[in-house]
């Protein structure tokens, strides 16, 4: 996400709260959705911790002063908020709300030079076997590969050397491609 | 960077379900530009399902579920439609007003309809309550006097039933007509509410009386206009038609406009 756009993002949130948001939501409704679904694995879910998210946001910016929202790291900023959404939904989930009629992901098929795009069954399987690693590997793999982060933002978010991240990427993967076995032919 | 990793990518990539983001931003209390919001009300009517824009009240529905009414507006006005938990406070005031037949302040947003459809529902907003008026009155009043037909299509899809009077036109020989709400017979009820009595449209109606006529004042009305209403029984002249009126030197209402001043 282009740091130019989140400090037009973060001007137009210093200077109208509604608008500015409209325009963050839009913006960063599908980055947002796509982290949820590769932490959580399941379409309902994810939507519930992206509009948790965004709550929790719009409930922050209500209360911080314009020079704190003018100097917000967008990006970087939701993607805490989320991790924190996450983290307490898995801390309080004794029993689960059996979703009504979840939505399946669909792939943006337009940007990229790859023409391979996974089918929406593959990437939700995907989303599945990474909601299934252990949540130090996890979240350093959606981070880094699903995300796109450097390894240092991804240190910084998980408030980690940078080293114990790069092995928990490593070992993610390596769990990961165990369990894939035939996935990647699905596509 | 390996298959694996390259799944992963488009996994990054996975847009949001439709609407989406229209739903982040009705739940902290923004209705997007574009978007209409409703809201189902609890009315004297029964339960409605609403929806509006800035502009004003854009849809009524009686209530039949969410995924129904989202449907139906879509395909009716071309627009998105957000549920939201209440409306603004103004308007449930004006609803209420409007329902109650207290001076309505309602505005409407008729935008995705026709033209036409929007100068008919204009004329129908016209009507007070406790009176009617037939399909051909509409028609004629709008300068479209042979367009009868297409009053009745466009009142039949008319989007905003109860709000937008379409109850109150019906046919000249005296039968309520249909009723998009659900049938005649609710259209009956509706009328009932408002102080018409539907049986004696029809008997007045098969009598051949369309108009009624003031030996006092020498003006012509339609039967449910309030002043044929005030006209004494001794004074009350039942007539037939606009030719019939005029021979016994009858002129129309300025009120009710029962036929065009020639």
């Amino acid at each position: 996400m282009g740091s130019e756009r989140d400090a037009e993002l973060t001007d137009e949130l210093a200077a109208d709260l509604a608008a500015g948001f409209e325009s963050m939501v839009r913006v960063y409704q599908h980055r947002m959705y796509a982290f949820a679904l590769a932490m959580s694995g399941e379409p309902a879910d994810a939507e519930e911790v992206a509009q948790d998210t965004f709550l929790r946001a719009h409930t922050a910016l209500r209360r911080y002063p314009v020079d704190r929202v003018r100097q917000l790291k967008l990006n970087a900023w939701l993607h805490q908020i989320a991790l924190n959404v996450f983290r307490n939904r898995v801390r309080r989930r004794s029993l689960r709300l059996v979703p009504m009629e979840p939505e399946l992901p669909v792939a943006d098929t337009s940007p990229g030079p790859e023409a391979r795009v996974l089918s929406r069954a593959a990437l939700r399987e995907l989303a599945n076997l990474v909601s299934g690693l252990p949540e130090h590997q996890r979240a350093a793999v959606v981070l880094r590969c699903v995300q796109g982060m450097t390894y240092a933002e991804v240190a910084a978010h998980l408030e980690q050397p940078e080293g114990t991240v790069k092995s928990n990427v490593h070992r993610g993967l390596q769990a990961l491609r165990r369990r894939a076995g035939g996935l990647s032919e699905v596509g | 960077m390996d298959l694996l990793e390259k799944d992963l990518r488009d996994l990054g990539r996975v847009r949001a379900p439709d609407g989406f983001a229209d739903r982040v931003l009705v739940a902290v209390g923004i209705v997007p530009a574009g978007v209409d919001a409703y809201t189902a009300l609890e009315t004297p009517v029964g339960v409605l399902e609403v929806a509006w824009t800035g502009e004003g009240v854009s849809a009524v529905r009686r209530a039949q579920g969410r995924d129904h009414f989202e449907r139906w507006f879509s395909g009716r006005l071309g627009r998105r439609v957000v549920r939201v938990p209440e409306p603004p406070d103004r308007m449930v005031g004006q609803i209420a007003d409007a329902l109650a037949g207290r001076s309505p302040r309602l505005r409407f947003d008729l935008a995705g309809l026709t033209p036409f459809e929007q100068e008919v529902l204009r004329k129908t907003l016209e009507i007070p309550r406790g009176e009617v008026r037939p399909y051909a009155w509409v028609a004629r009043e709008i300068g479209r006097p042979r367009a009868v037909r297409a009053v009745g299509t466009a009142l039949g899809h008319n989007p905003i039933p109860v709000l937008i009077p379409c109850h109150r036109v019906v046919r000249s020989d005296g039968t309520l007509g249909e009723y998009s709400m659900g049938g005649p017979e609710v259209k009956r009820d509706m009328l009932r509410r408002e102080g018409v009595d539907a049986a004696w449209l029809a008997e007045l109606a098969a009598a051949g009386t369309r108009f009624v006529g003031s030996r006092t004042t020498h003006v012509f009305c339609l039967p449910t206009c309030r002043y044929a209403q005030r006209i004494g029984a001794a004074n009350r002249v039942p007539l037939r038609d606009e030719r019939e009126a005029a021979r016994a030197g009858f002129r129309p209402c300025a009120r009710c406009r029962p036929a065009l001043v020639s």
